[in-house]
Parts: C-alpha cells; structure tokens; sequence
C-alpha cells in the first residue's frame, strides 16, 4: 500500500449532514461497546462522501482519524483495515473507478478486450492509473462474481456485463459525456438468463 | 489440571494452558516466532508446530488448547518436516544479510534457521522489499527483515498502551509501521528492540557497534528510575555498549525504560575524571592529595554543626552509608537525602515505601494516583498498572495536573488537595469506589510531597488510605512513588537530619560554613550561601559541580559494586561492569580515604566489612525482601488542615532529561528534541 504522503492530503474531514444520517443508523446497528463493528461501513461512507463532494472516491488519512475517533478506536486500528480492504482507495482516483475483472471466466469471455478498450477510450497506460482528464482510474479486481455475465466491468458501484471492445468504448465514451448507461448486460439479457431469452420452462 | 505426554515424558499442567507450555512443562523446547509469554497469542508464524495424537494434520501449540490425556510429540518426522517447510516459508522473503544485521549472533530466526533450515533456497523468484520505518530516534528498522510475527504490533498495544503500531496493507504487500511516520509516544520503546525475534527492529545507537559474543555482561541495577529495574550492561574493554533489561518478575517482569536503556553515553560525557580546586576563584586541577589537604584545612575550622551533607538521586547505598559514617564521626548531624524538599516522614520506612510492592499491584482492585504521572516517573510500573486495568476491574482515579495520558482510562478527581479533602470528607464518589475494594492502592508521587503543604498531603493521603481499609496487616495500600534508584536506599539508612540537625533548606540558606555534596545536582547550586565551602563528589559536571570548590571525582553505576534500594525498600545489588575513568574512584573508598585526611578513621576497611556495618544499621540490607502489611496505623506528622489549594505539578516535566546522565546524554537529547514536540511533555513544562 502506498504511503499517504505521496500525493496531498487534505487537512481536515468532516462528515457532512447525508452521511452523519447514514452512520446513525449505521453505529445503532451494534450493540454498545462494540462501535467499532462499525468501521467498514463508515470508510464505505467517508469514501462516498468524498466521490459526492469531490469528485474523486477516495478515504483520506484524516477521515481515517475522524472514524477513529468517532468509534473509539485508535486511528493505527482504522488505517489496517482501510488498507487491507482495496475497495477503499488511500489515494485520490478518477471520477470514474473502472474495475476490470480478469478471473478466469472474464479472461476466457475477453476481458483483455475490456482492458483494452479501457487503455484506448479511457486515454490509461495500465492499472493502477489515473487519466490525465482526472476521469478515469483503472483497476484490476479478482472475481466480481458475475461470471454468466462474463466479462465484466464494474464502474463504481455498477456492473457492465456481457462487454467486447466496441460496447466498452461506447460505454466510456457515454460517461465521459456524463452519462450513466444502465447497469447490466449491455446485450440486453434478462438478468442472468441464457442470452437471447429463456430457454427451458417455456411455458407457463 | 490436565494429563499430558509429551515425548513420553507425562506432565499436569492447568486446564485451558496451551499445548506449547505443556512441552515447556515437560522440558522440550518449542521453536517460536510470534509467541511471547507476556503477549496475547497470535498464531501466526506457524514455527511451533508439534504432532498431536489424531490429530488429522500439525497443530500450532501456541494456540492449541490441552485435553486430560493428550499424546504430544515435538520431535517426531512429522514435526520437524512441517517446521522445516515453515522455516523455508519464512526465508523465502528474508534478506540473507546477516553478516551486517546487527542481531547477528542473537537472531531467533538464525538460530532456527540452524535446525530447521535448508543448505540453499529453492526459491528463484525476486524477494520482496520493504521501505524502512521511522518509528523514533531509538529504533532502528530494517523492515525487509521482518517476517511479520506482529510481537512488536502486541506489545504497543497491549503492553506499553500507545496502539500506533500495526499490520498495513495486505498478502505481499503487508507492512509492519505506523502508516503515518511519527515517532513512537512510549518511554517503553527499547523493548520492541528485545522482543523482535529478527533484525527488523534494532537499536539505533547500537547499530554497526558489536557483536554479542564480543561483550562481556555485567548484572547490574537501572537507578535512573526508582523502579530498580534488573538489567544487564554489556561492555566491551572499557566502554558501556548497551544495557539490556534481565527477568525479574517481582520487579520489571522484562521491560525496562528508555531513559535507563539508551542514556547511557552520557557517561563518556561531561564526566569529572579528576580531583579539582578552586583556587583564586577558579577551579584548578589537583591530585587527590591536595584536594583532601584542603578539605581537611577547611573542615577542621569548622565546628561540627556548620557542616553538612547531602545525597543525591543517583548515589548507591554504600557511599550514603559512608557519608553518613564520615559525618558522624566528625559529629554533625546536618543531613538531607531530599534534594527536592520532599516532605517525607522518615520516622518509619512505610511512609517512604511503595508498601503493597510491585508485584502486588497485580492483586490490588482500586487505585488512586495522587501527585504522580507513573507513565513518567516509573514507565515499568506504569505498565504493571496498565496490565491490571487490562485485566479488568480495576477503578483508577488520579489527582494531578488534567490531560495526561497515562495509557489506560482513569478517572481525573482534581487538580489540588481540594479533590484531596473531597475524598476525606466523602463528598467525592470515589471514596466509595475505594472504600468498597478489597485491596485498594493509593499511589502518592513524589512530586507531591515536594511542596510546601507536602507534609498536610502526606497526612491526607495517609487518612485516605485508612479510611479506605487499607492499612491492614495482611495488604498494605500505601504506596510513594520515587523518582530515582539512590532516594529509597538513603531514607533506608537514614539520611534526614539528625537530632539537632538542619535539613536541606536550612543548610542552604547559609546554616552550614561546609557542604558536602554526595552526586546531588537535584537543586539549584545558586541557593547555596556565598560564603559556603562546596566540596562535590560525583560522576557529572552538572549543576552542583561548578558551584565546588572542591571536587572529587567518583564512579557512576556502572562503574562499582553497589546496593541500590528501589521504591518498594527491595535492596538490589550491582556489579562493577567498567571502572570509573582516570582517577575517579568508588564513592565509599573515597569516603574512607577523606575520613583518614580528617583524622577520622571510619570502621571499616573493605566492601564486605561495610556492608555489614549497613546491614547492622538497617535491615532492609540484612535478608531477602518481603512484603509486609500495616502494623502500625499511627498517620505520619503533618496537619491536614495546613493544605492548600496550589494544584500539584508534575515531578518530571522532561522524561527523557531527568537525571545527570540523561542531560549528558546526545540519544537522550535527541529524543527530548523529537518528544519535546508531544503537548503532554509540553504541558508539563
């Protein structure tokens, strides 16, 4: 894991009023004495805070230090599991996480594709880096656990599924002009039915 | 209790032990990384591996809960297959740089490594490598040798109470560090250094010196707390190269304090290595026969009363014992061991003891801090207190300066003997909360006593402690804190004026024509009369020495065999690890020779023929320590009427400086500059 003093941190974190709400119900979830359950939603929630208000997703140290000290935990105990946890960015990302799933399924049905499509739409060298526009981050991710839908890319918090090279350069090319296509298969399959419709239990 | 064999050899061992110490019980030694006995168990290293009978696979015994009638084997094929695939395991990411770590000689993973390891690596793969840590100006960190045993993560957490260590990232990429560099807040740090079973974490001011079977080790006696910490001082020819703590459970269990571990190059420095004298005004070289002529031509006109002496901080019993022999014999009873004008009652020893002794704090079930920052002032006892309150019931109440953080919860009573007066008129909650434990502790600082209503606090903490049942005959709970290794040994032979005798203050404020300053730099030399005739005998040209006028060089700890009494009134011994520089001598024998120029011979003409005498003189000297309950109840001197409201300070502002040695120290300066940034040192200043 990077060390936060690479890129800027910002100086202070506060939670703002949507995500002081959220975490209400959060911590009343765990019985007292054992706020600290709580640590991983919160981070969920810090990182979201920061997507919302910044555009870029990420939990800086300092908000690491604010859920510590909301949840009575020392701020070493909140920065392992930020760090052990990919899904919490320690560092500033683009406005869009592009999360490319290369497990086995994915690899099988393209996701090289997809990893290329991302490199060329997105303007990417590689994973692990950020477009030079600030819009794009790419990911590598081990199994999403949508592998009927295979490949799959996963944008933030939403699957793109049943993807080849043409579909994800529409796809970024949508969210660059600040678009969200629907989350799905983008071949217009019914959930994770056979493709072209269903095909057994025909009648009804 | 559970039946088990182990290698055949059958052992009983307690229910809910783990397997590990079942072997240990049965006398086989089990590898180990990760486990220590004084952390919680993590399980992690896999080293300890060991074949349990249907057992389908081996088990890790430092985890592995015993049943009655076990079959354990530690040495069977099984056994030392699965240790040799743990070890190759863990040297597939460890440097093979040995030859310049400096736990060389001394690294568990070496040492197993010899049993358990291969002749040449399989692994082809390119190693990891991890960034250097900065975790404090003491530890030095090589962290691509660390093989993630999480001992030292443990022990921030769990022994010394500042959890800002910890496992970051993951898989390859897992880091031991602190994430965000700082150094570390804890007076305890050198102990990370003793418990890496690698080289990961050395000491800084050790780096690149020696090798351990290079050192030649001395037992000896930490005096730079009251702690009495046991230790060993490593030494090569003529130089002190490291100290490093012994086990001593009744004392420091094995954890020693970084003032006491690190400061010790402040005794190449700043050190009087010959005998001085003033003449015209300024100090002068002289050989110790004309500095004992002078002394001699300015005693002898002096009548016996307008002399006088003082002890220091860090002085050892025999030369207190000297000194005192020395100045009876020229008839003064002029004597003062409270340099910082504590108000002690040296009419009996458990005014001045920490009565329920350290081990006891174990069995104690309330505590109330009155005066004191233990964090501070005995880091060791601190994280006995700490242990306690982990395990769990155990109220803590402190009345002292607000907002220091002594590593565990407490609750803050008061700043001043107001909170004091609280507790005695019941108003205060927390007189109930003492009143309704067992064993409950009353901890009284120093500091608090060094005040001029120190006495009234005394007598209050006294009352409290009475009213709070804890004067009995079978468990003692009040306790003074000291600060250094010399102040115990000396009320122990009573070095407070005698009858007639002026204290401290009175010989300052011109009450005395002569002083004799045995090591003692615990007060402000300005305060001496103008008129006074200084002799100083110590080992550092701190502050006392430039106001002397005469000035015998003497031996640091290190440097004689001496008793050392710590705050519980336990007389500890030491042993000579170097001899004192140039013409410096042991205190006593300087004592004695002094004695002969002043035409007074005092009875006794080597070691073993004083320390008799002392243990005539007192018994703490004379057998084995013992803790003792509460015979006599009668309170100390002191009216507790005469208290104020003037809050207490603290008795130690700047840890890391608090001693002779220490503030000649450059570790020690370099920590006080790196900790002198944290806000509760700040606050204390």
């Amino acid at each position: 894991m990077s060390a936060p003093q690479q890129h800027a941190e910002p100086a202070t974190f506060e939670f703002d009023a949507e995500s002081n709400a959220q975490i209400e119900k959060i911590v009343a979830r765990y019985p007292a004495g054992k706020q600290a359950s709580a640590v991983i939603p919160l981070l969920y929630v810090a990182q979201k805070q920061m997507g919302r208000l910044t555009g870029s997703a990420w939990v800086p140290r300092v908000a690491m230090d604010v859920i510590g000290a909301r949840l009575g935990m020392p701020p070493m105990r909140v920065y392992e599991v930020a760090t052990f946890y990919f899904m919490f960015n320690t560092k500033p990302i683009g406005r869009f996480h592009l999360q490319v799933c290369g497990t086995t399924p994915c690899m099988l049905r393209g996701s090289d594709d997809v990893l290329r499509a991302c490199k060329d739409a997105g303007h990417l060298k590689g994973y692990g880096e950020t477009s030079a526009d600030g819009l794009f981050t790419l990911t590598e991710v081990e199994c999403l656990g949508a592998c009927v839908n295979a490949p799959v890319l996963q944008v933030d918090d939403d699957y793109y599924e049943d993807l080849d090279y043409d579909r994800t350069v529409a796809l970024i090319e949508a969210l660059k002009r600040g678009e969200r296509p629907t989350p799905g298969s983008t071949i217009g399959r019914q959930t994770s039915a056979p493709e072209g419709g269903p095909l057994t239990l025909l009648e009804s | 209790m559970a039946k088990v064999t182990v290698d055949g050899i059958e052992v009983e061992v307690p229910n809910g032990a783990t397997v590990l110490q079942a072997c240990e019980a049965a006398g086989k030694e089990i590898p180990r990384f990760c486990y220590h006995e004084r952390l919680s168990v993590a399980g992690n290293c896999r080293m300890c591996l060991v074949e349990v009978e249907k057992a389908p696979k081996p088990v890790a015994s430092c985890a592995y809960p015993v049943a009655d009638g076990m079959v354990v084997k530690t040495d069977s094929a099984m056994v030392r297959n699965a240790r040799r695939g743990v070890m190759e395991f863990l040297l597939i990411n460890h440097p093979l740089d040995c030859p310049i770590c400096d736990q060389g000689g001394e690294c568990d993973l070496q040492d197993q490594a010899v049993g358990y390891g291969m002749d040449h690596s399989r692994y082809k793969e390119a190693k990891r490598a991890v960034k250097d840590k900065y975790v404090g100006p003491l530890i030095k960190t090589i962290m691509t040798r660390c093989i993630q045993c999480t001992r030292c993560v443990r022990f921030a957490s769990e022994v010394a109470g500042v959890p800002e260590l910890g496992a970051t990232g993951r898989g390859e990429a897992m880091e031991i560090g602190t994430y965000v560099e700082k150094a570390l807040t804890t007076e305890l740090s050198g102990n990370l250094i003793d418990i890496c079973p690698v080289g990961a974490l050395t000491s800084r001011p050790y780096a690149f010196v020696s090798r351990p079977w290079e050192l030649r080790k001395t037992d000896s006696i930490d005096v730079q707390d009251a702690t009495g910490t046991n230790i060993r001082i490593d030494t090569r020819g003529p130089e002190v190269l490291r100290i490093l703590p012994r086990i001593n459970d009744d004392v420091n269990e094995e954890w020693m304090a970084d003032r006491g571990r690190f400061s010790f190059d402040g005794l190449k420095r700043k050190r009087l290595d010959r005998p001085w004298l003033r003449v015209d005004g300024t100090l002068k070289p002289a050989s110790w026969g004309e500095a004992f002529r002078a002394i001699a031509a300015k005693l002898k006109a002096k009548q016996a009363d307008r002399i006088g002496a003082v002890a220091g901080d860090l002085v050892d019993a025999e030369s207190v014992f000297a000194l005192k022999a020395l100045m009876g014999a020229l008839g003064s009873a002029n004597l003062d061991c409270r340099q910082d004008g504590a108000a002690l009652d040296a009419s009996r020893p458990d005014f001045w003891r920490f009565n329920s002794t350290i081990a006891g704090i174990d069995e104690a079930d309330a505590l109330l801090i009155i005066g004191s920052d233990p964090r501070r002032e005995a880091p060791v006892i601190n994280a006995r207190l700490r242990k306690r309150h982990v395990a769990g019931r155990f109220p803590i109440g402190r009345i002292g300066p607000a907002g220091v953080d002594l590593t565990y919860p407490h609750q803050h009573l008061g700043e001043g003997p107001a909170a004091l007066r609280a507790l005695l008129d019941g108003s205060h909650p927390f007189m109930q909360t003492l009143k309704a434990a067992k064993k409950p502790m009353l901890l009284l600082g120093r500091g608090a006593l060094a005040r001029a209503d120190g006495a009234a606090v005394l007598a209050a903490s006294w009352q409290v402690a009475a009213a709070s049942d804890a004067l009995r005959p079978d468990w003692h709970g009040f306790n003074v804190l000291h600060l250094f290794g010399g102040q115990v040994g000396a009320l122990e032979l009573g070095f407070v004026p005698g009858p007639g005798g002026k204290d401290l203050s009175d010989m300052l404020g011109g009450g005395v024509d002569a002083l004799w300053l045995l090591g003692a730099d615990g007060f402000d030399p300005s305060l001496i009369a103008p008129g006074t005739f200084v002799i100083y005998q110590g080992h550092h040209g701190d502050r006392a020495a430039a106001r002397a006028d005469v000035i015998l060089p003497g031996a640091a700890y290190t440097e004689k065999d001496a008793t050392y009494v710590n705050t519980e009134g336990r007389a500890q011994r030491a042993w000579l690890a170097v001899h004192a520089p140039g013409e410096a001598r042991e205190d006593w024998r300087i004592l004695r020779a002094a004695g002969d120029a002043l035409g007074v011979r005092l009875p006794f003409d080597d070691l073993a023929a004083l320390r008799a005498a002392m243990a005539e003189a007192s018994a703490t000297f004379a057998g084995a320590f013992a803790r003792r309950g509460c015979e006599d109840t009668t309170p100390p001197a002191g009216d507790v009427a005469a208290l104020t409201d003037a809050p207490f300070a603290a008795a130690i502002a700047q840890y890391h400086l608090a001693d002779a040695i220490a503030r000649a120290s450059n570790v020690m300066a370099e920590c006080a500059r790196t900790y002198g940034e944290q806000p509760s040192l700040e606050a204390a200043e």
